[in-house]
């Protein structure tokens, strides 16, 4: 009994292990950063200096979609003086530092992640609260 | 009696939780409650039908053809102002996925410690330092995160949006992040435009007057009493709010914060996103970047239903000698099979399928259907999820029992 116990643990520890939840740092206030901090479970898979790397630039290129300069307020005033109505022809800036976004992410998996077996989602995809770096070589193979 | 599993693709807004309604295949999102929305686009519409049948036409001639002009181009732009607050997503942040709500679980299992049973535990609160002031974070029981800063969950619609302002019944949605500027542009216009309206009838009332008498006037065009009348009654509110919101833009604070007194008195924190200068308050929140949607409202998943049919060998052999390549489909297939047959009424993760976390997927959610799981509704401050710690907990001490 202890031992069918302790196997679901593993598995269970297997299934959340499987994931990374890099989170979001607030300490700038309320604009999209995420923390550099390395998390311990991936120190046997991955160099720290790369995972920081990777993390600050998603960071500098999240500030530049956000950021208040002469560009959005130029942006912000031609939208609004055609009721907004511009934005059905052009893409907002915030929405072309996303498609940047994407391939770098994509490039970042192609050239660091995945040869490690690890996959880095877009935090996109997790409405900007997380970026999740996951570990695709462990499979859990009965049940 | 065999489960055969029907997989259907569906836009993902026809399975997001929340309270919202979704018009033009999820490009449209709105409360619930649509009623006094309906009633503001009568008011609006109602009363510039008017102005424009039975002012317009005197104005125009007697004073300036620009008049109606204008009155046109402002009345398009509050119509485009109301359409776009109303329609758009406010800025709700989706829901954690089952892992990412158990990763917090355990996360917040770990920082309170072991509570002893019977004991109510600790509010769920996370500490973060902004700009040098410390915010608390509290955590979401419906949505399952810890609400980023500024953001709030709203009750009426069941999300938790970001930078909560209000859930506004006159515009028929909440008032977020992303339709802020757009909810203040429609109150500023539309107080343009009531002034405006007031303004004229009273200029085409006197000058008629001139002409043909006060009571003639008011025979020849009834529909002014009735403008002047909802211009009144708008003219105080609308005006009112828009002043309100202009003291807030200024300061950079939400109509939320500024109800619950969170900057404001003296031990209090100070308000931490304000950028201390008017000017540069109203360019972040009118003219900073236009923040895109986090729901995906519009994208393709798979939706599985189990249908259980009568034994029919020669449709099941179809459809698997049907399928691409014989061995790993069939697999696939009654894995899917006993998956339903474990669980029918779990839907598996969305929006994560790729091949290779496929298993993982499914382990997980295999593992679920095994422990179990139930729902909570918000109001009781246990976790919602019985968390495998607690599983593990009781199972051992079972065994010390033996």
């Amino acid at each position: 009994m202890a031992e069918t116990h302790s196997l679901q643990d593993m598995r269970q520890q297997a299934a959340i292990a499987a994931k990374v939840f890099i989170q979001r740092d607030y300490t700038n206030g309320t604009i999209c950063q995420f923390q550099t901090k390395f998390p311990s479970e991936l120190e046997t898979r991955i160099d720290k200096q790369q995972f920081e790397e990777t993390v600050r630039t998603l960071n500098n290129l999240y500030a530049e979609a956000e950021k208040l300069g002469s560009q959005s307020y130029i942006e912000g005033c031609l939208a609004c003086l055609t009721a907004y109505t511009v934005f059905l022809c052009m893409e907002t800036h915030y929405e072309k530092v996303l498609k940047k976004i994407a391939k770098y992410i994509q490039e970042q998996n192609d050239k660091i992640y995945a040869p490690r077996g690890l996959l880095l989602t877009d935090p996109i995809e997790r409405g900007l609260r997380v970026a999740v770096e996951f570990d695709r070589q462990i499979t859990v193979q009965s049940f | 009696m065999s489960a055969v599993m029907i997989t259907r693709k569906v836009r993902k807004w026809e399975k997001l939780p929340g309270k919202n309604t979704f018009c033009c295949d999820g490009r449209v999102m709105m409360a619930r409650q649509k009623g006094v929305f309906y009633l503001t686009l009568f008011l609006i519409i109602g009363t510039c039908s008017l102005f424009f049948a039975f002012e317009c036409p005197y104005l125009a001639v007697h004073l300036s053809p620009a008049i109606p002009v204008f009155a046109a181009v402002l009345f398009l732009f509050v119509m485009a102002m109301l359409l776009r607050t109303s329609f758009s997503d406010p800025g709700v942040l989706p829901r954690a996925l089952p892992e990412e709500a158990t990763f917090i679980e355990m996360e917040i299992e770990a920082a309170n410690g072991n509570v002893p049973a019977g004991q109510r535990p600790p509010p769920r609160i996370r500490n973060v330092q902004i700009n040098n002031q410390i915010v608390k974070l509290k955590y979401c029981y419906t949505c399952k995160i810890f609400r980023p800063p500024r953001a709030s969950h709203c009750s009426i619609c069941d999300n938790c949006v970001d930078r909560f302002d209000h859930h506004c019944p006159w515009v028929g949605n909440c008032v977020g992040k992303r339709n802020y500027r757009y909810f203040y542009l429609f109150t500023l216009s539309l107080s343009l435009l009531t002034i405006y309206i007031f303004t004229f009838d009273i200029v085409h009332v006197a000058m008629r007057s001139v002409d043909s008498g006060f009571l003639n006037t008011l025979k020849e065009t009834p529909g002014t009493v009735l403008e002047v009348l909802v211009c009144f009654f708008t003219l105080w509110s609308v005006v009112g709010l828009t002043g309100f919101h202009t003291y807030l833009i200024s300061l950079n604070q939400t109509t939320n914060e500024d109800i619950k007194g969170s900057w404001s008195g003296k031990n209090r924190v100070q308000n931490p996103y304000s950028h201390k200068n008017i000017i540069k308050n109203c360019c972040e929140v009118l003219c900073g970047p236009t923040y895109p949607s986090v729901l995906d409202r519009r994208g393709l998943m798979q939706e599985d239903s189990s249908v259980s049919t009568c034994a029919d060998p020669t449709s099941s052999s179809t459809s698997t000698s049907s399928s691409s390549s014989g061995g790993n489909n069939t697999v696939s297939q009654t894995t899917h099979a006993i998956l339903c047959l474990q669980k029918p009424t779990a839907p598996l993760i969305p929006n994560e399928h790729t091949p290779d976390d496929a298993k993982p997927s499914i382990a997980a959610s295999a593992e679920k259907s095994s422990s179990p799981k139930e729902e909570h509704p918000p109001a009781t401050k246990v976790p919602p999820l019985a968390s495998p710690e607690t599983d593990a907990e009781t199972s051992i001490a079972k065994d010390k029992t033996h």
